[in-house]
Order: C-alpha cells, then sequence, then structure tokens
C-alpha cells in the first residue's frame, strides 16, 4: 500500500500537515508489518516485491468482504427485529438467541437452493450482472476508512472514487433486468436506471461542497478536518452544509433503492422487479449488495458530515493520541474511536430502516419531480451559499462567525 | 320523491299501453312483464322519465323455466334521487332467447348481460363484446340452464363430480 | 435538427397483469397496453374464481345454502349471510325475535369494522407502506376473537340464518365489544389518520388519482364505499331500511374532495375510514339497548319452506349493495337464487378509469385498492 501511496502527488497531505491537523497515518501498512515480523523471526521474504503487494491486495480484499458479508448478517437480522417491533411484533426468535442466527440460516438456505436460470433468459448477462452489482460495491469500499488508519488504500481522490465508481451498480442492476427477458423485471430496470443516475447529482453537489471545505478528497483527511469539540463538524460548520447533509441522506436513499424510494424492487406492483428471476445463491448476492450499499452510504455520511471517529468531545479523542502513551493505551483509543465510527455508522443505518418502515413509496414522476426540481436547485444553491460562506469566515467554530470578526481562525 | 310500486306501474303503463304484457302489484315483491320489442325504450324511458328516474341498475338475472318453455330476464332498477325500485321482467322463448340489449341506457349492462348470456344463454342483440365472462371462453353449455349437463372433459382434462 | 415529441418512435407494451399478482386483491387478471409508465387502456378479466354459487344453491335446502353465501364476501361474510336470511324472511314472511336483531346489527357492524380494516392494511401494503396493515390486523384479531367466542368461526362464520342467529350472545362477550369500541375509537383510528391518512406521500400517490364522476359511477353500478366517496350520499342502511336500522342515529359520510378532486382513491379511502367511527356509534348504540329474549325463530330455524313468489332484497355490504334475487317454487330447495355482489359492478368501472390516459401503471395498483374488491364476490 505504501507503494501506491507514494505513486502519488502529495498535494492534499501537505496542506493537511500544514493546518496541524494532520494524522500521521496512510493506511494499511500490511508489507511494512509482515517485513517486520519476518526480521524479528530471521527470515527473508522468499519470493519478489509484486508477490507481497499480490499477497496483500488479497489479504485486504478478503478483509473488506469478510466485513461486508458479517455486516449483511448482522444487518439482515438489524432489519427483521427493527420492522418487528416497530409493528408490535417479535421478529426471528427460535434461531439463536433472540433469532441472532437467523441470517446464517437463511444464508445457508440460499446457498443450498437449486440454481434456476430461466430458458428464455440471456445467460451470460443473467450470470454477469449481480457480479457486476457485487463488485461495484465492493470497490466502493476501498478508500472507506473504517477507523483511524483502518482504511484498504487511503486513495488521495477517495470521494472521487467512491462516486465514480458507484456507476457501475447502474449496468449491472439494467443487465440483470435486461436478461431476465421479463416486461416487469424491465419495468424495474427502467425505473432503477433513471432513478440512481438522477440521484447521483445531487449527491456529487454533496459531496463538492464537502471538499471544499475539507480541502482534500481523501476521506482520512475530511475525518482529520473535523478533529475537535463536536461543533466542528461539517454539519455544523454552516447552515448550507446542514442542508446539504439532509439531502445527502435522502438521496442516498434513492441510491440504495431503500423506501420511499423503492419503486426499482416495488413488492407489490412488480413482485421483485428487476430480481424477480434469481434464486438462490443469485439473489443473496442482490441482497448483500443492497446492505453493503446501506453501510456505505451510512459510512460516507459520517464521514462527510458527522465527524468520523472523533467523539466531539477532546478528552475521550485524546486518549492514546500523546506522544507518550503506553501501547495499551494506544490500543484503546484506536479500538474507541473504530467503535465510535461503527455505531455512528449503525445509527443511520437504523435511521434508513426506520423510514422504510414508515412511509409509502412514491410514484416514478413524483420521485424524478423530488430530484429534479426540490434537491438539485437546493443543493445547487447551497453549494454556492456554502462555497461563499467558506470564503468569508474561512470555516471554524459557531458556523464560522467569529473569525469573521477577528476571533479563532 | 319516491313513489310507490303501483304507481310507478301505472306511470309505465300509461306510457307503454299493451307492452306491458302483466302487472303483479300484489306480489310479495311488484313486478310488471313486458314484451321483448319494448324493452330498449322503456329503458330510456326508465332512466329518463323525470318522475322515475331509475338511474342504477341493481342486477339482471335470468331464470330458466324449462316446463313453460321460457326464459324470463329480470331487470332490477333503482332511483338513487327518488329512493324508489321497479322490477320488470321479458319473457323469451326457450330455444332462442334473444332480447335488446341495454348497455347504452346503463353501462353496468355490460357485464350483467355477459354473465347472462354465459350462464343462460340470452343472446343480447346490441351487445358490443358478448362473450363469456364467467366461465372460461371455449366453454360449452350454459350452466345455469335446468337440463344443463357437465361436460365430461374440458381440454382433455376429466371433469370431477365429487 | 430539432425533433418533435410526437416524432419520437415508442413502442407500446401489452402487459399482463395476471391472475397472481401481489396488488390485484384474488385472481383477478388485467391486460394493460402502455407507453412507458402511462396506462393507454385496460381490459378485464374475471371469472378466475368463478364456483358456481348459483348453481349450488339450486341443489341444496335454504339451511345449507348458508355457508356458500360466507364464501362469496369473505371478509364481510355477516353482511352476505344477513343479506341472503333477510331475503328468504322477506319472502317467506318470517318475525326476527327482537334480541336476534339487535345482535345481527352488532354482528354485522364489528364485520364491517373488520373488512374496513383489511381494506386500510392492505391499501397500506400495496403503496409501499407496511406498518399500518400489521397494525390493523392487531385490531382485527381483536374482533376476530369476539367472533370466534361467539360462533367459533373466525372468517366464514355462518352465523346469521334464517329465522335469527346460530347462538346467543353472552353478556362476556358484550363485555368484549363494549371494551373493543372504547380501546378503537378515537385512539386507533387517530392513530391511522397519522400515521397513513395524511402522510405526504400517501397523499400525492392517492390524490387526484382515479377521479370517478358520480355520474359515470352511478351508471356502473358502483355502490358502497366507492360511490359515497365521489360524494353522493347513498347508504341503503338509511335510504332502504332494513333489520333496526332506522333505531340507530349515525352519519353517512361521503367524499369531499378534501386533498384532491372530488372522487379520488383518497376520498374512497377516507370513506372507509369515516365509516368505521359510524359503526363503532352503532354498536354503542345496540349494545346499550340490547333486550332479553329469544336468539331465533325455533320453527324456521328447523327448515323453511317460503310460499312461491320471487323477492328482491337488498342490504348495505361493507364493499357496497349485496342484493339476492329467490325464487321459490313452494319446495324445501330455492328455485333460483341470484346473488349480486357489489364487486362485480365496482371492478367494471376500472377499465373506464384506466382508459382515460391520465393513469400510470403505479396509479392502476392505487385504484385497484381503492375500489376495495373482494373476487369471492364478483366471481361468486
Amino acid at each position: 500500500m505504501t507503494l501506491l501511496a507514494q505513486a502519488v502527488p502529495p498535494g492534499a497531505a501537505d496542506l493537511a500537515r500544514a493546518r496541524g491537523t494532520h494524522d500521521v497515518q496512510g493506511g494499511l501498512h500490511l508489507e511494512s508489518w509482515i517485513y517486520q515480523g519476518l526480521d524479528a523471526l530471521g527470515l527473508e521474504f522468499p519470493f519478489e516485491e509484486w508477490v507481497l503487494v499480490a499477497v496483500t491486495l488479497l489479504v485486504v480484499c478478503g478483509l473488506v468482504f469478510g466485513f461486508i458479508n458479517l455486516f449483511a448478517l448482522f444487518a439482515v437480522w438489524l432489519e427483521r427485529k427493527v420492522s418487528a417491533h416497530m409493528q408490535c411484533r417479535l421478529g426471528p426468535m427460535e434461531v439463536g438467541p433472540h433469532g441472532l442466527l437467523q441470517t446464517l440460516a437463511d444464508g445457508i438456505k440460499l446457498t443450498v437452493k437449486e440454481d434456476i436460470i430461466p430458458r428464455v433468459a440471456d445467460k451470460p448477462l443473467f450470470i454477469l450482472a449481480p457480479v457486476i452489482v457485487f463488485t461495484g460495491i465492493l470497490i466502493r469500499f476501498v478508500p472507506l476508512p473504517f477507523g483511524p488508519g483502518l482504511v484498504a488504500s487511503d486513495m488521495d481522490l477517495g470521494l472521487f472514487f467512491v462516486a465514480a465508481v458507484g456507476s457501475v451498480e447502474v449496468i449491472g442492476v439494467i443487465m440483470a433486468g435486461w436478461a431476465s427477458n421479463n416486461k416487469w423485471s424491465l419495468f424495474g430496470t427502467i425505473r432503477t436506471a433513471t432513478q440512481m443516475v438522477s440521484y447521483e447529482i445531487p449527491i456529487g453537489i454533496a459531496f463538492v461542497a464537502v471538499i471544499v471545505c475539507a480541502g482534500s478528497f481523501s476521506l482520512m483527511e475530511i475525518v482529520n478536518a473535523q478533529q475537535g469539540w463536536f461543533w466542528s463538524w461539517f454539519v455544523y460548520r454552516n447552515p448550507f452544509l446542514t442542508i446539504l447533509s439532509i439531502i445527502y441522506l435522502i438521496a442516498s436513499l434513492a441510491e440504495c433503492k431503500r423506501a420511499p424510494f423503492d419503486l426499482p424492487e416495488a413488492e407489490s406492483e412488480l413482485v421483485s422487479g428487476f430480481h424477480t428471476e434469481y434464486a438462490g445463491m443469485r439473489f443473496a448476492f442482490f441482497f448483500l449488495a443492497e446492505y453493503a450499499a446501506m453501510y456505505l452510504v451510512s459510512a460516507v455520511a459520517v464521514v462527510l458530515f458527522f465527524g468520523g471517529w472523533w467523539s466531539g468531545i477532546p478528552a475521550i479523542d485524546g486518549i492514546g493520541l500523546a506522544p507518550d502513551d503506553s501501547a495499551l493505551t494506544v490500543t484503546v483509543g484506536f479500538l474507541m474511536k473504530a467503535g465510535i465510527f461503527m455505531t455512528k455508522a449503525i445509527f443511520f443505518v437504523f435511521v434508513q430502516m426506520w423510514v422504510r418502515w414508515t412511509l409509502p413509496r412514491v410514484r416514478l414522476d413524483q420521485m424524478m419531480h423530488i430530484c429534479w426540481k426540490v434537491l438539485l436547485p437546493i443543493s445547487l444553491v447551497c453549494l454556492v451559499g456554502s462555497t461563499l460562506w467558506e470564503l468569508m469566515t474561512g470555516g471554524g467554530a459557531f458556523f464560522g462567525i467569529p473569525t469573521l470578526f477577528g476571533f479563532g481562525g | 320523491m319516491a313513489l310507490s310500486r303501483p304507481e310507478i306501474h301505472a306511470i309505465v303503463k300509461e306510457r307503454f299501453g299493451d307492452g306491458v304484457v302483466e302487472d303483479h302489484p300484489e306480489a310479495r315483491d311488484p313486478y310488471i312483464v313486458v314484451k321483448p320489442e319494448i324493452l330498449e325504450d322503456l329503458a330510456f324511458f326508465c332512466r329518463d322519465e323525470p318522475r322515475l328516474r331509475f338511474d342504477l341498475l341493481s342486477s339482471i338475472t335470468g331464470v330458466d323455466y324449462p316446463d313453460r318453455k321460457m326464459i324470463e330476464v329480470i331487470y332490477c332498477l333503482d332511483s338513487t334521487p327518488s329512493k324508489h325500485w321497479l322490477i320488470a321482467k321479458v319473457l323469451l322463448p326457450r330455444d332462442d332467447p334473444r332480447v335488446a340489449s341495454v348497455e347504452k341506457v346503463w353501462r353496468t349492462a355490460d357485464w350483467h348481460e355477459r354473465e347472462t348470456f354465459d350462464l343462460l344463454g340470452v343472446n343480447f342483440e346490441g351487445h358490443h363484446n358478448l362473450v363469456r365472462i364467467l366461465c372460461a371462453e371455449d366453454w360449452e353449455g350454459h350452466p345455469l340452464r335446468k337440463d344443463y349437463v357437465m361436460p365430461e372433459t374440458y381440454r382433455g382434462i376429466k371433469n370431477v363430480i365429487y | 435538427m430539432t425533433v418533435a415529441v410526437k416524432d419520437i418512435r415508442t413502442e407500446e407494451m401489452l402487459l399482463n397483469m395476471g391472475p397472481q399478482h401481489p396488488s390485484t386483491h384474488g385472481v383477478f387478471r388485467v391486460v394493460i397496453r402502455t407507453d412507458g409508465e402511462m396506462v393507454l387502456e385496460s381490459e378485464s378479466h374475471i371469472g378466475y374464481l368463478h364456483r358456481c354459487f348459483e348453481k349450488v344453491a339450486e341443489n341444496n335446502n335454504y339451511l345449507q345454502v348458508v355457508p356458500y353465501t360466507d364464501r362469496m364476501d369473505y371478509l364481510c361474510a355477516m353482511a352476505n349471510n344477513l343479506g341472503y336470511a333477510e331475503t328468504v324472511e322477506k319472502l317467506a314472511k318470517i318475525q326476527v325475535p327482537e334480541r336476534a336483531q339487535y345482535i345481527r346489527v352488532i354482528a354485522t357492524e364489528l364485520n364491517r369494522i373488520a373488512s374496513h380494516l383489511m381494506a386500510f392494511g392492505t391499501y397500506g401494503l400495496d403503496l409501499g407502506a407496511v406498518t399500518p396493515f400489521l397494525y390493523a390486523f392487531r385490531d382485527r384479531e381483536m374482533i376476530l376473537k369476539i367472533f370466534e367466542k361467539l360462533c367459533g368461526q373466525r372468517l366464514n362464520y355462518s352465523y346469521i340464518r334464517v329465522g335469527g342467529v346460530t347462538f346467543d350472545i353472552t353478556d362476556e362477550i358484550l363485555a368484549d365489544a363494549q371494551r373493543f369500541c372504547d380501546y378503537f375509537d378515537p385512539v386507533i383510528i387517530d392513530e391511522y389518520d397519522r400515521l397513513l391518512s395524511y402522510n405526504g406521500i400517501f397523499i400525492s400517490r392517492t390524490a387526484n388519482v382515479g377521479v370517478l364522476p358520480v355520474d359515470l359511477a352511478i351508471s356502473y353500478g358502483v355502490t358502497g364505499p366507492s360511490l359515497r366517496g365521489s360524494g353522493l350520499k347513498r347508504d341503503l342502511r338509511k335510504d332502504e331500511p332494513y333489520s333496526i336500522y332506522n333505531r340507530f342515529e349515525f352519519d353517512v359520510p361521503v367524499g369531499t374532495g378534501e386533498m384532491g378532486q372530488l372522487g379520488d382513491c383518497w376520498d374512497r379511502y377516507m370513506v372507509r375510514i369515516r365509516e368505521m367511527r359510524q359503526s363503532v356509534r352503532i354498536i354503542r348504540q345496540a349494545l346499550k339497548d340490547i333486550p332479553p329474549g329469544d336468539f331465533c325463530e325455533k320453527k324456521a330455524f328447523r327448515g323453511v319452506k317460503p310460499p312461491k313468489g320471487e323477492v328482491y332484497h337488498k342490504i348495505e355490504g361493507a364493499r357496497g349493495e349485496v342484493g339476492f334475487y329467490l325464487v321459490s317454487d313452494g319446495s324445501v330447495k330455492p328455485y333460483r337464487l341470484k346473488a349480486r355482489g357489489p364487486s362485480f359492478c365496482n371492478i367494471s368501472v376500472l377499465d373506464a378509469l384506466t382508459s382515460r390516459g391520465d393513469c400510470m401503471v403505479a396509479d392502476m395498483v392505487a385504484i385497484i385498492g381503492s375500489l376495495d374488491i373482494v373476487m369471492g364476490e364478483v366471481d361468486r
């Protein structure tokens, strides 16, 4: 990973260092750990450099994939429990204590199901579609931090990468609907394509506003720019960003195809939309992809607007950061920050589930109206306003207003 | 203004004279029997006459009388503004029951006539799409007739009678 | 080069909203011709649930026909039973004891509430709001428990028979019904209003959608809440009173065009919600005034042989006017029994509503849900 980081011009890192809020970690230094470990044992790495790079790539990929699966396991259970308790019932209670192993059982069932491909379906596309959807989401996890320094690759263009690769899923969904050779699936596909492509724009504008404030595309830098008391989180930085955070949360619901924007898979109209014809493990891929996407957009929301792993109270944040701390304190601090990040992300996942089980579904033309006639103009105005605000106040606490009068800075 | 049944029968008889074949105000549910030829005019009259205003056609029923060699088609009319009823019947010969369709008068007659055609075999002339509605489109026979015998098989599937 | 919108060639699609579909409320098939999401025209096909009720009725005696009437509109079975029983009683001139009349009213109104709860829940479900469905079923469960105590059945009661009712209503059941009324109105109905009725997304999905003008509705024979949603105050309990409904004080809610145009889906939906309140009012009055006495006319219960004659009787079921035309030839079996199900006429208006050119595929689901049909009484 360090090799890749050095290949990119160190522009953003310099800026952050100059502001004094720079955290010296650049990524998962798996290679240096392996070398150190081998040195400690007195051994030499037997193969060439590139083999090590390949191995570390595979390991990191596996870790991310494993995280997604575990999270999906947990999220499906959470969704069923949340929906059940909101609907005056209990949800899964049989398999495992309070149904915790239910998703595992469902996963095993899906794996051993017969793999049905309709005779009239377009076979190569049918098989490829869930792979593309899942891969598109998997790749977006690369620049996403899970804690301070816990990131697959701290790309300098991380946020840009997340936004750009998101479009790959759209291709996968279109392929799924088309290959199914089913008019109702086609309906779902057309709705999906319009929806996902439209809502990427307000999301992109929200991203740009945050980048202006943080000065960097790198997700780690953006989080580090929110260090300090909780009012330095970007959601409180200026009122335009507050509005943009709400717009981002709404648009991300549409990106994940969650209610009230779940037209593509509107159960009562299209049976299952574009994944009607999928069964067994292929369906499980779509399912996993959906929950992975939910986590992704929640985590990005936390990173961009809600302070990442900073708790907002410097006393707690400082644990493990002082230069003379013991290894134990550093570890505790690190774990605490990772836990804070995970808690915030899961909170937003819970909010997504909460909204899904409360609101009905919007119609296609209403959804387009919301995107193009409501969210887009507001987000453009907020972008301009936020940028002007930053120019005038230079950022900082209390909406940056004290700096207007010469305080802080 | 709700009129009583004998008054309604009198208004219809006044308009159609001997088109009204029978008048039974004493029956448990009073009704009139009219000639099939005047049915369409009767329908328009019932709907448009200001004293009657029968705008709601409750149902069209058919009854099979093999011993009298007749099929009766019964029209149950209702009036939402005036809140009075009328039951009018036509008697049709059993071997060729045909009568004018009233779907231009009340749109609901469309499906009711299709049902009567389906189950009893009455032909409604002037109906734009007289096909079976409850039974399958290629079903043979009219089930509600008294001499109906269910076919042994339908498209090769054996019909089971428990 | 500019291209006019009309020059862009788009293809029309012929879609089959098949007999099996999550939101067609039963086995009902609509063939839709669409241009993208806009519906150009639709054609309904019914008959998938035809069970030859009328032929069966000719081969069974008057008591044996009662369970078949349950299964016509299986969500409001008491109303069907009541309609059939009153038809036979009208022809045979049977007097039903007072207590039986009150019990009939309580049972029918409770069933009306249960049926409207089902309509409310499934309507939310069709439009994507899953939670109100569960809340409606939680409350419907209370009514079904009362019915189970009353007659042993939860759905197809066969409770109201010619001459009276099958079992007497005990004080425990009366107390249960009172408790249900106190629990339901106003607390729970207000909860439904807050959750679904005045929800912005729900309103945007149902207001101005499927506008049914009154004259079109009457011409298509639409009755019940679907007709009242278009503004016409027609309720057989008030206009042509049967049983003892003229002793009770209640309002007839109609659509007012509050959220959109008069006669849209929201109006029809709201009429049902408001009717639930009125049903609770009727039940409270009936519970107060129920007299002691017989619960059935014992001679009629053992078997009825109406004199030769014909009669047409109709009552207000949960979905509209339930009518029975009975031809008797003096024997123990009906010569001809025709059942007029309200949903048969209500669903026929769908083709007219969708062929106007302002309906989208998603709106079709909203319209079918607002008409609240049960295929059992469409096909019989």
